[in-house]
């Protein structure tokens, strides 16, 4: 079974800009840092996790960090399913 | 509760009646009459895609997509007046707007009550818009802004913009809800334009307002990568569909005109070389039809890919839309130099849609890179 890491950093990495060959990154790099993304990325990524994951992000949780890692979106995402559920 | 068919049905015949006879008189005299708004607001018309419970008429992506196509084809400006209104303004504050933002603006704003623009680009800031030069300063009373907006449609009427600005100190970006009762803002409309005359547009000037903290719309700082990009993906939907809406009217007076027109004995619609221009206008404004439709679809899956192929919709309908009035103009032959004829404002309308949300030019690189990341054969790099 996939993990939501895994389907995370797949999404990412079919998504990222990059010229030749793939792009290499953990899931603690800072994909924005790593400066192969375009100016729609911050919300295709968005609407992939809102659509994927049936949720909302709530503007409170826009924060840029937030979305910048494997691991930082996932601990969101987990945190919104533990609210919504609640 | 009309159906959607019936929505189209009555904006089809509100565009029939209301539109079309008068679309070169708006043009002529520099603006839509206030009466003529106020029935198309009556009608529901400036919140078609909004929610039942603001008093819209709830069409989903496609049907949407449709009625800016019936009023496109009868009236770029009235399109455009629901480009910034609904998709831009509407859309932006449907998706991130608080509870009570919604509440307080979205129902006068469908009952046309009041009228909204957005206000991004600048006399020196444009296609680079993460550059917006005006600015805001935090204070206790609210958000000091300073800064000057240029080529904003119906900001000469507008009751409400959408202002989006830089923080003075970091340059993050932020939306505000500016109203234009507040002190500081005035507007000059803008003349001498080579098309959307009636589109009431204005520079708008913002000298010391003081925007209270309620009306900063969505997060501070989170202005451009999700706000403005957002407003511009729900802009560049309409933007295609008004292609289709002036390709496919082009298309419909050539057809109307070759039919009537006789030179050498002839029809020049029985001439090849007069068939190829209507053959050629009716493929592209199909695959254009196609395209917006499938994008459509896309949105209403809400699906991630929806944006770009709403880019890509956006670059290929203007720019067919440009190529089929061109056409039209020819068909015409010097009677489409006339404004006796609508192919000749069709023509000129035809341009803005392919500089207006974004130039094709800006878009082709963020297209490009979808073609580097998803068309090539793995393994084959040098
Ligand atoms: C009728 C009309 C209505 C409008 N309504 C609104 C509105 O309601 N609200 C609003 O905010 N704005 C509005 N605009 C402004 C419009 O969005 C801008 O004109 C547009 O974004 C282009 O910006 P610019 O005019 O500054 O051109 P520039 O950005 O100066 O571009 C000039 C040329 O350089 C090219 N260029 C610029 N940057 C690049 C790049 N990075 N790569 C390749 N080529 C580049 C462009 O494609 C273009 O050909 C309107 C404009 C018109 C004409």
């Amino acid at each position: 079974m996939t993990t939501m890491e895994e389907q995370i950093r797949s999404f990412i990495k079919s998504n990222l800009v990059v010229f030749a060959g793939d792009a290499v990154f953990t899931d603690d790099d800072n994909i924005f840092e790593l400066g192969y993304v375009n100016s729609l990325f911050a919300m295709q990524m968005l609407s992939y996790i809102e659509n994927e994951f049936a949720l909302t992000v709530d503007n409170d949780d826009l924060v840029i960090s937030n979305f910048a890692t494997v691991t930082n979106i996932a601990t969101l995402i987990r945190k919104i399913q533990g609210s919504q559920s609640a | 509760m009309r159906t959607a068919q019936e929505i189209l049905q009555a904006a089809q015949a509100f565009a029939e009646e209301e539109l079309r006879p008068q679309a070169g008189a708006f043009e002529a005299e520099e603006e839509i009459p206030r009466e003529v708004i106020r029935r198309l607001a009556q009608q529901g018309f400036l919140a078609a895609s909004f929610p039942v419970q603001y008093g819209g008429l709830a069409l989903d992506p496609v049907e949407y997509g449709l009625f800016t196509e019936e009023i496109g084809k009868a009236c770029n400006s009235m399109r455009e007046l629901i480009t910034v209104h609904t998709s831009l303004v509407g859309e932006s504050l449907l998706r991130w707007g608080t509870p009570a933002q919604k509440e307080h603006w979205l129902p006068k704003m469908a009952r046309g009550e009041l009228l909204a623009a957005f206000a991004l680009t600048e006399p020196d800031v444009g296609s680079d818009a993460r550059g917006v030069r005006t600015t805001y300063v935090k204070t206790e009373e609210g958000f000091l802004l300073q800064g000057r907006k240029k080529w904003i449609s119906f900001a000469d009427i507008a009751d409400l913009f959408l202002v989006i600005a830089s923080d003075a100190q970091t340059g993050e970006v932020t939306a505000f809800l500016v109203e234009r009762s507040q002190t500081g803002v005035s507007t000059t409309k803008m003349s001498g334009l080579l098309a959307s005359k009636a589109s009431h547009l204005a520079e708008i000037d913002l000298h010391d307002v003081v925007v209270p903290h309620e009306n900063v719309l969505g997060r501070i700082g989170g202005g451009f990568s999700y706000i403005v990009n957002s407003a511009l993906d729900h802009g560049r939907y309409s933007i295609a569909w008004a292609g289709v809406a002036i390709a496919q009217e082009s298309l419909n007076a050539m057809a109307t005109y070759a039919r009537t027109r006789r030179q050498g004995g002839k029809l020049i619609c029985e001439y090849d070389a007069v068939q190829a221009l209507l053959a050629d206008a009716h493929v592209q404004l199909q695959a254009a039809r196609a395209l917006c439709l499938s994008v459509g679809r896309l949105r209403k899956d809400k699906h991630h890919e929806a944006m770009i192929q709403t880019s890509i919709a956006k670059v290929f309908t203007s720019k067919m839309a440009m190529k089929v009035a061109t056409d039209a103009v020819q068909v015409f032959g010097g009677n489409g130099f006339s404004n006796q004829y609508p192919v000749e404002r069709l023509f000129r309308e035809a341009k803005v849609l392919e500089i207006i949300e974004g130039t094709s030019q800006v878009l082709q690189p963020v297209i490009a890179q979808q073609v580097l990341r998803t068309c090539h054969h793995r393994g084959a790099e040098a």
